[in-house]
Parts: structure tokens; C-alpha cells; sequence
């Protein structure tokens, strides 16, 4: 009896021991999260971990604010996490690592996540540098309740903007509401309907063209709804600069019927409406030349200045397998980014909020509508600064400070200057 | 009694009258608690409020909770609300489920009975109650107790490094005369006008350089030479006399000796008002943590709270728990020193 | 309580004193060995070298990013321009109408920056000087009352942002107070006057408690006789005011001045969180141009930046010298 204690006690000794010997290898990951998919994403690695004993990996959870603004200052001094979650995937392309040695299966790589790729390398490279953890498309929700309240039928498919707006005032009016609705302050947010009226911003060059009518014909009906009252003021005029700001709280909490922003926002709403009121995704309404949403989201990179390629590449391998971005997509309401899932479809998206399915249901189908001009706009170097001086002048239009035509021209002369400051 | 009454409204007016300034006092003293502690409260009050609520308006003073009861045929408990029937009387019902502009209800005494119930003609039935857990879901779900202690370490450690090298130089700059003595202090002084803000992009090259990236030295080091803390301390050691210090020499006494076991301990008051404001400083530091601290076992908490504001939704609940939680502390260590705060800055302000 | 504090604070210090006490003979042979000049080196050595190479090298190198050009973050990478930087900002037909100007932002930004200082600094003098003289006076609850004006400067900026952002919101404490009280609600951060206003008064509700002990203290230090002899010579309390309170407490209120003019220059965090900037640019102040355009946005120019924060940092040194001037003269006026 004593024997085999001690004999097991040298047993375990000894593995104790070889596990140590096995130094595992640190991976660092920098993410950030709009809702639960920091969990769930947690919960995957420790599967991971425990198949693969011999890699470490650290989950940094971050403010999103890490990424934009101190991310790149790493990047910059050769310095950063080995994966990074991160939206701004273009601009920041030669700091990517490229994969294509280290993954198991390019070609698979290719097949599902192809379409992609050219969203986070730089411009004619044919590297694999990470993939897209969620897809996002913009597209408009309507309370469903109020609009019955108020006696007004919900816009059918291939309503305009126009139609739109007219039919949220009503119910603004009939229902004593603050607005009719509201766009979340962002370049990328109006950048989908200002295509749907004729507007394009990239050059023959690939440099930025001037603004053009068809932006301006969106940027125009934007100020005039905000100046009649119909736009939820305080989302785009109280800031300055190129700061974001969300209005979907004033969609939970009943004051605007229709809310225009994306497909991110179905686990919040879903979480914080709850029972209060029904609520319908309804896709892009319609300006000139179609019904455009902006496709976007956030991708999963590898970082060029990583120590361990190998494990980073391991790592990836299998977050991007078919089965785990499955089961991460269902259980944090996201779009796949994966061809095969999305081709195969029958996601099982978990909520128990009937409210849901036909949500993302609505979201997928909208893709299907979106005009060449705005799917060019996620692999573009130059789209922040189009949307960054869209949101900084248009704001100041709307707070009486420009007319319109001096805000076209401003933004012409900014994003000159950020084409010029690149170029020195 | 009577004397608390004297004692309480003692006015500046003669014979028991009010002279205005009493009144004037009170008024802006009374308003002025309002004013002050309030907001606080306020955020203390959100700070228990589930996200539903957190959106409502108008909204309620105190924090509540939506009254439920377990009705027989459910799994799980029904909301309670005060309905109002067609007849006019009310009634007490749970909410099965919402459908469009009504409701589907059910008596709790009588679970079998369903009425559909239009969704103007209901009230939520809540009591005050606690969304404890705002503080309890941060608590387990991100490492407090990690951040915690290094939000310590660095503030302590911060304290004492800022407590000693300010009172050093400050001995140096009041008690000596030295050539270039005004230019150093013109030097210190000049640096009060460069906000952290702007020089962001420089310094983070020399803290990278220097190796202290995503260390809490790298968090500690660059702040701890405050001008203000020099300053302050200066003002307050000229105020010694010289003669305590030529006493002490007579006696041969070390400058050393003399430093810490005259002029430190009569320049304590200075020092503690020195140390609270290291302490709120240190402890609400932000924006240069969270440009050192990139990896999560270092964050300090301001800095894991702010993970809860993501790219696209801020998460309200938490974000208000947390931050009722990372002023507690400060409020602490103010109670402790706050007596010495009037005598310290007294001392320090220019006779 | 203040017993208990006491108490530790001896034995926190009781490793130090033993350091202090074993570091003496060495410090005894540094003495007599450089003399009292080594002394001071030494007094002086950690805090300057600390300051040396994190604040005076950044300084340095700020000016260097101000010369240079380019979109790239690290000076090795930037390319040397100039004085470019400096021109792009200062390139206006009329400074007075911002949106003539290259950089119209920068020009909004120093003009709200201008106003913001007036009113905060001449509201923070006059509630910090009220409160003051109050706290000054004999009444219940003293302390109590110091406490609660002090309060506020415990919390960090973004708290302080934070809540407020909380109160003025469309759905915030500040409507419901003002429905309750018959009037229409109001999206009070979307008004260019109240969103001025509320930087302006909640920056003051932030540091008023600091700048009332400044001027606390030197009541304090006021002698009881010069006002015992007005009372017996019957002077109105508005005459011993001007003539005995003001002059006396001239120092601190020129403390007070200058701080508080650096720091309303200087205004970031709070109104950054409070107003984001907004209506408009009706709340953009300097740090937060130089903070977006050098760090934030995706139109990012570090060099720029430099550039826009050496130009506050030359006005700040020029205001400060002016007032500590006028400060002085106003003493040797008042001394003859």
C-alpha cells in the first residue's frame, strides 16, 4: 500500500516535471468586445488550450479605444500583441503577418474567407493574414409596435429614404416622439445610402475622388431632416471631430421608430428591449441607383512582429475552423464570414428571443442588395478619411456653422491633406 | 437643546436677528451639499439599476426592480403589473407574453384563466430593489482582484517615490542658495503648463526606449517628479526657520539627518496634502496606463474598466458600478488626511 | 479615526526611518568628501534626473515632431519639412472668422479655448472667493461643509465627465427636475449656450474645492485684530472687504489666478466626455484638436499636433509671466 503511494507520488513528480520541461509557448491576443463574444471567445481558447497543451494564450480584453489609438503606435515601433481584433484592417495591412506558410491548408483558407482577404493585405499582395471574426452590414430597424400604435404601415421592401422618413414622421407625430429617427455617427454608417443615391468615392486612380452629387444628395436630405426635426439631433451634432456615438439607446428606450445602424446591434437590442416592444430588422431603404448597405466588421490578424509564427498560425487554424466559427457566430449572433457556412446556411443562432432568426434572417438576405461601389469601400486604404471628414463636416453643417457647399469643399481640402501628409 | 440651537444657527446679527449674511450662508451652503454631492449620489443610485431601467424616462430617483411571482404551469417567474380592466378596477396580473399592442395575462390566484390586455391599460409593479449584479458580474467576470492590487502597488509606490523625491528637491531648492537655483525652479514650474495630452506621442518613444513597455514602472516612473508636489513643498520648508537648521549644524548633525529628522517632520502637514493629491492622481490615472499597459495582468482599474466600452456599445451598468467602486478608496484615504488639507496649503500659500 | 490613521502612518514609516537611518554614514563620507555642493546634487539628483528624461527629453523631442511631415508615428520614419507645420496653422485671411483659415478647427478651438478660460476662471474666482468667506465664518459643521466643497476634486476627470454627461442626457436627472417643474424638457448638451455653460460650470464644480483652500488659507492667515479694530470703528462690511480682505489675500488670489488659467487652458478630459467637442464645434478646445489630430482620428498628423501644442505651450508661458507681472506690480503699488 505505502509502495504505490510513493511510486505514484514519483508518477506524478515526474509528469509534474515534464510538464514544465515543456515550456509552453506564450500567445498574446488583443481583442475587444461589443457584447459577449469576449466570453465566448475565452471559452473557445480553453478548448484550445487543453488540446494543445504546449501553447499558452493570453486573451488581453481591451477598450476598443486600445485598438484604434495605441495599437498602431505598437505596430509602429515593431512592437503589439501576436493576433489582434481589429476594424481597421486596410490602412494598417503592412504590419499583418502573412500566413500562408504557417496554415495548415491555404487552400481552405482561400475557399472560405477568400473574398476578404484583400480587406486586411495591402494592395496586390496575395498573403493570408488573418479572417473576418463577424461580417457586419448596415441596415435600418423599425419598432414594429409603435408604427401599429400609430396606425402607420411599416415601409414595404424597396421603399426610399424618403418614403421612409415620411412614414416615421407620422409616427413621430401621431405617438408625441422627441424624432423620427436617427443614423449612428459614422463615416461607414452613411457611406451605404450615399452610394444608393449615385455616390462613389474611390478615383480611377484609387485615390479619393472629390465628393460627388450622389454623396451629396444623401449628405443634403441628412442636414434637411435634421434641421425639420426628424433626425435625432444630439447623435450627430453634440460632438465635434470624428468621434462615434451610437443612438440605439434612444431605439430601446422607444423614441425613435426607426433607427438606422447594423447588424452588430441585434444581440444588444435583443438584451436591453426584451419584452418592451417588437422590433424588425427592414435592410437599406432605396435612393437613386439601389438599396445599398455597407458591408464591415471586425477582423482577426496575425502581427508581423510576433516571435512564434508557428503557434499563431496554429491558433488561427483552428478559430477559423468551420466548426468553430460556427458555434461562435450562433452563440454570439453575428454574421459568419466563413463561404461554406454561409453557403450550407441553417445556423442555429441561440436566443431565446423570437425576435432573432428573422432579424439575422433579414440581415443575410439584405447582403445580396449591396452595389459594387460600397463592397469596394472595406478593401479601400483611403475610406477612413473619406468617412472621417464626412462625419466632422456634415456635423458642423448641421450645427449651423457651414453651409454645405463650404462643407463640400472642406472635405475635399481634408482629405486632400491626408493624401499629401501620406505622401511626404 | 437650546445651546445646539445657539450653536447651530450662531448668526453675525446682534440680539438673536438675522443679519442677511446669515441667511445668504446658509442658502449657499445648503445648496451648495446639493450641488456638490448630488451628482454622486446620483451615480451611486444608476449604479444599481438594471440596463432596462438605466434607459427609461423619466427616470426614478431609486433604483427598482420588477416585481414577479411564480404562477403555477410556469417555469420560470412572471412579471407582475397593476391592470386596469374595462370595467375600471384594477387588478394585480402576470405577463405570460407580449404580443403586438397587447398583452396575454394571467391572475396568479387563478392560473388557468388567460385575458388579453392592451398593452396602455398596464403598469409594471416594481419595489425598490438592487441590480446587484452590476457589481457582482465585473467582480467574477474580469480579474478584480489582479487589477485591484496593481492599481495599489502603482499608487503607493508612485506616493512614496513622488513623497521622497519632491521633498528632496524641495529641501535642496528652500534651504540652500546655489547658482542656477531659480533657473531649476523657473524649469519646474514652466512644466506645470504641458499637459500629458499633447506630448503623449514623444514620451511613449522614450518610455518604449528605455524598455519599460507594459511594465508598472513604465506607469510609475514619469509621473512621480510632479511640479505641483516641488512646489507645494518649497513654499511650505521656507516657512521653517533657518535657525532650527543652523542649531542642528552646531550640533553636527548631517544635512542628511537634517533633512529627514527636522525638516520632514515639520513640513508633514505639506506632505499630506501632498500625499492625497498623489493618491487621487495616481489612482485616477487613465490615459498614460492605458497607452503603457497593453496586457491584461497589468491593467490597474480604471483600466479593466474600461473594457466594458466597446467599439459599437458602451455597457452602461457596468461601466457606472465600477466606477462607484474605483472612488471608494480615494474617498477613504481623504477622510484620513482631510484635517491636515487647510494647515498644509495654509502653509504653503505665500505669507 | 485620526488617532487610528496616526497610528498607521508611524508604522508604514518605520522601514523608512531604518532606511534613512542605515543610508546615514554613507551619506556622512558623500560630505565630507564633495561638501555641501555635493550635497545638493544629491538632494536634487532623483527628482531632476526623473524629470530630465520624462518630461524635458519629451519636450525636446515634441519640437523635433513639429518640424517633420508625414502620417508615421515614429520619428526615425517622419521626414524633416521645416516650418511647414507651423505655416499650415497660422495660414488664414482673417483670424477672427475661423473658416477662412487652413486649419479652421485650430482657429475654433483657440477661440473657444479664449472664451472658456474668461468665463471659467472669472465664475471660478468669484464661487471659490464666496465659498471661501463662508467657510471662513463661525458656523456649525465646518469641517463637514469643507469636506463637501472639496469633495468633487477626489474624482478623476472622465468620472467627472461621466456623471454629468449622465445628468444633461435627453433621459437625465437634469429634465426630470425641470418637467417636475412645468417646463419642457430640453436636449441640453445640443444648445451651444448650455453645452458652453456646462463645460464652463462643471469644470468649476471639479476644481472650485481645491482653489476655496487656497483662499481658506490665507483668510486664515488674516490677523483677528485688523478685523476686531474695523468693527470698533464701525466700518461697513463692504469697506473692510475691499480694504482689508482683498489686499491681504492678494498672494493666493494670484495663486489661484494662475493656476486656474493654466488649467482652463489646458481643459481636456472632462469636456471631452461631457460634450465630446459638440454642438457643433462649439466645445472643441485646444488639447482636444491637439489630441485628435495628433492621436485619435483617422485623419492623424502627429506632426501637426506638435506643432498646434508648442504654439498653447508659447501663449500659456506668455500669460503667466503677464499675470505674475501685473501680480507684482499691484504689490509694490499697494506697498507704497
Amino acid at each position: 500500500m505505502k509502495k504505490t503511494i510513493w511510486l505514484s507520488g514519483i508518477a506524478l513528480a515526474a509528469m509534474a516535471t515534464s510538464a514544465f520541461a515543456q515550456d509552453a509557448t506564450e500567445v498574446r491576443i488583443m481583442w475587444y468586445s461589443d457584447g459577449n463574444e469576449g466570453e465566448v471567445i475565452a471559452d473557445l481558447l480553453n478548448r484550445f488550450e487543453e488540446q494543445n497543451p504546449d501553447i499558452d494564450i493570453i486573451l488581453d480584453n481591451v477598450a476598443y479605444q486600445v485598438i484604434q489609438e495605441q495599437l498602431p503606435i505598437q505596430l509602429a515601433s515593431g512592437d503589439g500583441p501576436d493576433i489582434a481584433r481589429v476594424t481597421n484592417l486596410k490602412a494598417q495591412a503592412e504590419h499583418w503577418l502573412d500566413l500562408r506558410p504557417y496554415v495548415a491548408d491555404p487552400a481552405y483558407w482561400e475557399e472560405n474567407f477568400g473574398d476578404r482577404l484583400d480587406w486586411m493585405r495591402e494592395d496586390g499582395s496575395d498573403a493570408i493574414t488573418g479572417f473576418m471574426t463577424q461580417l457586419t452590414l448596415t441596415g435600418g430597424f423599425a419598432n414594429k409596435t409603435l408604427f401599429e400604435q400609430a396606425g402607420v404601415e411599416i415601409p414595404a421592401k424597396g421603399a426610399t429614404w424618403d418614403e421612409w422618413i415620411e412614414a416615421s414622421r407620422q409616427v413621430m407625430e401621431s405617438q408625441g416622439l422627441p424624432a423620427a429617427f436617427a443614423i449612428d455617427r459614422s463615416g461607414h454608417r452613411v457611406s451605404g445610402p450615399a452610394v444608393s443615391y449615385g455616390g462613389n468615392y474611390i478615383g480611377e486612380d484609387g485615390l479619393p475622388a472629390p465628393i460627388d452629387d450622389g454623396t451629396m444628395a444623401f449628405l443634403t436630405r441628412l442636414v434637411e431632416w435634421t434641421e425639420q426635426g426628424l433626425m435625432l439631433p444630439e447623435v450627430w451634432v453634440s460632438a465635434a471631430g470624428t468621434t462615434y456615438r451610437a443612438a440605439a439607446d434612444d431605439f430601446i428606450n422607444a423614441q425613435i421608430p426607426f433607427y438606422y445602424s447594423g447588424s452588430w446591434q441585434v444581440s444588444n437590442l435583443s438584451t436591453k428591449i426584451g419584452d418592451a416592444f417588437d422590433w424588425v430588422v427592414v435592410g437599406s431603404p432605396c435612393g437613386d441607383v439601389g438599396c445599398s448597405g455597407l458591408a464591415g466588421g471586425a477582423g482577426l490578424v496575425a502581427v508581423k512582429y510576433t516571435d512564434h509564427p508557428e503557434e499563431v498560425a496554429r491558433v488561427l487554424d483552428f478559430l477559423a475552423s468551420e466548426e468553430i466559427v460556427r458555434e461562435f457566430s450562433e452563440r454570439t449572433l453575428f454574421l459568419p464570414a466563413h463561404a461554406g457556412i454561409v453557403a450550407e446556411g441553417g445556423l442555429e443562432f441561440q436566443s431565446d428571443d423570437p425576435l432573432v432568426p428573422p432579424a439575422m434572417n433579414a440581415f443575410v438576405a439584405a447582403s445580396a442588395e449591396t452595389l459594387p461601389a460600397a463592397d469596394a469601400l472595406p478593401a479601400w486604404v483611403w475610406a477612413n478619411a473619406y468617412y472621417g471628414a464626412i462625419v466632422t463636416r456634415v456635423s458642423q453643417v448641421m450645427a449651423g456653422e457651414l453651409s454645405l457647399e463650404q462643407a463640400r469643399e472642406m472635405m475635399d481640402a481634408d482629405i486632400a491633406d491626408q493624401v499629401e501628409a501620406a505622401g511626404q | 437643546m437650546k445651546a445646539v440651537g445657539r450653536f447651530l444657527f450662531r448668526k453675525r446679527g446682534h440680539g438673536g436677528a438675522w443679519h442677511w449674511t446669515d441667511v445668504v450662508t446658509w442658502i449657499w451652503l445648503i445648496l451648495g451639499t446639493i450641488i456638490m454631492f448630488g451628482p454622486a449620489l446620483w451615480l451611486v443610485s444608476s449604479s444599481f439599476k438594471g440596463p432596462a431601467q438605466l434607459a427609461e424616462f423619466p427616470p426614478t430617483l431609486l433604483p427598482y426592480v420588477q416585481e414577479v411571482a411564480n404562477v403555477e404551469g410556469h417555469d420560470t417567474p412572471l412579471p407582475l403589473y397593476m391592470v386596469t380592466m374595462e370595467d375600471g378596477s384594477t387588478r394585480v396580473m402576470a405577463e405570460i407574453r407580449r404580443i403586438g399592442t397587447s398583452a396575454q395575462m394571467v391572475d396568479p390566484a387563478d392560473p388557468q384563466e388567460r385575458v388579453s390586455v392592451p398593452l396602455v391599460d398596464r403598469q409594471p409593479l416594481r419595489e425598490v430593489g438592487l441590480a446587484l449584479n452590476n457589481y457582482v458580474d465585473p467582480f467574477l467576470a474580469f480579474d478584480f482582484m489582479r487589477y485591484l492590487g496593481n492599481s495599489v502597488f502603482v499608487t503607493v509606490a508612485a506616493t512614496l517615490l513622488t513623497l521622497l523625491t519632491n521633498s528632496m528637491a524641495a529641501y535642496a531648492l528652500s534651504k540652500y542658495r546655489f547658482r542656477g537655483r531659480d533657473a531649476v525652479m523657473l524649469l519646474i514650474v514652466a512644466t506645470l503648463m504641458v499637459p500629458l495630452s499633447v506630448i503623449l506621442v514623444p514620451l511613449y518613444s522614450v518610455v518604449s526606449s528605455v524598455g519599460l513597455l507594459n511594465s508598472l514602472w513604465g506607469v510609475i516612473l514619469p509621473t512621480i517628479a510632479t511640479p505641483t508636489g516641488v512646489f507645494l513643498l518649497r513654499q511650505y520648508m521656507l516657512t521653517i526657520p533657518d535657525e532650527l537648521i543652523e542649531a542642528a549644524r552646531m550640533d553636527h548633525a548631517s544635512e542628511w539627518q537634517i533633512y529627514w529628522r527636522i525638516v520632514l517632520p515639520l513640513a508633514a502637514p505639506a506632505l499630506a496634502v501632498l500625499t492625497i493629491f498623489s493618491v487621487v492622481w495616481r489612482w485616477n490615472d487613465f490615459l498614460w496606463p492605458l497607452i503603457v499597459l497593453s496586457r491584461r495582468e497589468l491593467y490597474t482599474l480604471q483600466i479593466g474598466l474600461n473594457t466594458y466600452a466597446g467599439e459599437l456599445n458602451v455597457q452602461w451598468h457596468y461601466i457606472l458600478a465600477m466606477t462607484v467602486v474605483t472612488m471608494i478608496p480615494v474617498v477613504l484615504v481623504f477622510i484620513f488626511l482631510q484635517r491636515f488639507i487647510t494647515t498644509g496649503i495654509a502653509g504653503a500659500g505665500i505669507k | 479615526m485620526a488617532r487610528f490613521g496616526e497610528t498607521v502612518g508611524r508604522v508604514a514609516a518605520l522601514p523608512l526611518v531604518l532606511i534613512a537611518r542605515a543610508l546615514d554614514p554613507l551619506l556622512r563620507l558623500w560630505q565630507r568628501w564633495t561638501g555641501t555642493g555635493g550635497m545638493i546634487a544629491f538632494f536634487l539628483l532623483p527628482n531632476m534626473a526623473i524629470f530630465g528624461v520624462f518630461v524635458i527629453i519629451p519636450l525636446v523631442l515634441n519640437v523635433v515632431y513639429s518640424l517633420t511631415g508625414g502620417i508615421d508615428i515614429l520619428l526615425k520614419d517622419r521626414p524633416f519639412i521645416g516650418f511647414d507645420q507651423y505655416g499650415r496653422l497660422l495660414e488664414c485671411q482673417d483670424y477672427l472668422q475661423p473658416t477662412t483659415c487652413r486649419e479652421d478647427q485650430f482657429w475654433t478651438a483657440v477661440r473657444n479655448t479664449a472664451l472658456f478660460v474668461f468665463f471659467q476662471v472669472s465664475l471660478m474666482v468669484c464661487v471659490s472667493m464666496i465659498t471661501a468667506l463662508i467657510l471662513n465664518r463661525k458656523i456649525a459643521g465646518r469641517g463637514f461643509f469643507r469636506a463637501v466643497f472639496f469633495f468633487p476634486v477626489l474624482l478623476s476627470p472622465v468620472v467627472v465627465g461621466l456623471i454629468w454627461r449622465w445628468i444633461l442626457q435627453r433621459q437625465g436627472l437634469m429634465n426630470l427636475i425641470v418637467t417636475n417643474l412645468g417646463f419642457d424638457p430640453v436636449v441640453w448638451l445640443n444648445d451651444r449656450f448650455y453645452a458652453f455653460s456646462a463645460a464652463v460650470g462643471v469644470s468649476t464644480w471639479a476644481h472650485m474645492g481645491f482653489y476655496t483652500l487656497i483662499l481658506l488659507a490665507g483668510l486664515q492667515a488674516i490677523p483677528r485684530d485688523l478685523y476686531e479694530a474695523a468693527e470698533m470703528d464701525a466700518t461697513p462690511a463692504s469697506r473692510v472687504f475691499w480694504r482689508i480682505t482683498l489686499p491681504l489675500l492678494g498672494p493666493n488670489l494670484a495663486v489661484v489666478l494662475v493656476l486656474a488659467l493654466i488649467r482652463g487652458v489646458q481643459i481636456f478630459d472632462e469636456a471631452y466626455v461631457l460634450t465630446g467637442g459638440g454642438p457643433g464645434t462649439s466645445t472643441l478646445f485646444i488639447t482636444q484638436y491637439i489630441y485628435e489630430v495628433g492621436f485619435a482620428s483617422f485623419l492623424r498628423n502627429p506632426g501637426l499636433a506638435a506643432a498646434a501644442s508648442i504654439l498653447m505651450g508659447l501663449v500659456l508661458v506668455v500669460l503667466t509671466l503677464v499675470q505674475l507681472g501685473l501680480s507684482k506690480r499691484a504689490e509694490k503699488e499697494r506697498a507704497r
